[in-house]
């Protein structure tokens, strides 16, 4: 027996952190980190209403391992594109203009 | 107050605390590995929620891979091993980005948890068997798409990697230091 706003609230945390962490990041690859909180908050809210709404075809861990897939994919196209940024600018500092 | 309740109190506790830490801390690979602590204690969180596949595949997929990624593009990237005052920015990109934050945090909390979190959720062993039908029965042409959502991703990775850079400083980059990033690209396929 879990009373459900245990987990409600430690998605709602997960998010904002990671909103935090996109704003006021100023190196790229930390940026992305934040962006894999959000996405991880996702997740458990996939999952939290996948265990009490239990339905037939399992949505909630179902989607849950397409999303954890996705992004997977994102990021590594993200990281290849922040290594192409930074032979191109020699820093990924996202504060600065690019060149 | 369950017994369940208060293990996923002190695993959810440590999963903010080092979310809050890996957003927050001057370190750049500090923040990689507390990214580690929260996706390994998030995994712990599911499994107490009782999936225990997805607890699997987080461990797998975001542990094993997806942190590896980010501390290979931190290494490779030159990030400083030291606390980088630099690299922090300014107080008010700070104060606005925990503003937007905390908001955010406040606005999901005021709309989920009035409106779910009165409900218990029972206890039951985890339903592995029924997902696997599931997953290749109903979701299989999703399942499948997703596979060639991975190679076009790992395909574009290859490519952004290998595009020429006409940068007067990375003209006298050896090509060597290219090689680098479709190995750390290839890493995701699996």
């Amino acid at each position: 027996m879990i009373h459900l706003w245990l987990p409600l609230m430690l998605v709602c945390i997960l998010a904002g952190a990671g909103a935090y962490g996109v704003i006021a990041r100023r190196n790229a690859v930390l940026v992305l980190i934040g962006v894999e909180l959000i996405l991880n908050s996702a997740n458990l809210l996939f999952v939290t209403m996948g265990s009490v709404r239990g339905d037939t075809l399992r949505t909630g861990s179902v989607l849950t391992l397409f999303l954890i897939t996705i992004a997977a994919a994102e990021i590594g196209v993200a990281l290849a594109v922040i290594l192409a940024l930074f032979r191109k600018r020699g820093h990924i500092d996202l504060s600065e203009p690019g060149a | 107050m369950t017994t369940l309740d208060v293990i996923f109190g002190a695993v959810g506790l440590i999963t903010a605390a080092s979310a809050v830490l890996a957003v927050s801390t001057h370190q750049l690979v500090h923040a990689a590995l507390w990214l580690v602590v929260t996706l390994g204690t998030l995994a712990g969180c599911y499994l107490i929620l009782g999936a225990e596949l997805v607890a699997l595949v987080q461990l797998l997929i975001y542990v094993g891979a997806v942190v590896v990624l980010v501390l290979f593009a931190l290494m490779l990237t030159r990030a400083p091993m030291g606390p980088s005052p630099e690299h922090s920015s300014s107080s008010v990109q700070r104060i606005a980005a925990a503003v937007v934050g905390g908001g955010t945090t406040v606005l999901l909390a005021a709309v989920l948890v009035p409106a779910l979190g009165g409900e218990v959720l029972p206890t039951k062993a985890g339903d592995t068997t029924a997902i696997a039908t599931q997953l290749f029965g109903t979701w299989v042409w999703p399942f499948e798409l997703l596979s060639v959502l991975l190679l076009v991703a790992l395909i574009a990775a290859l490519a952004v990697s290998r595009m020429p850079t006409t940068s007067p400083e990375s003209a006298d980059v050896p090509p060597e230091s290219a090689d680098t990033s479709p190995a750390s690209a290839e890493k995701v396929s699996p």
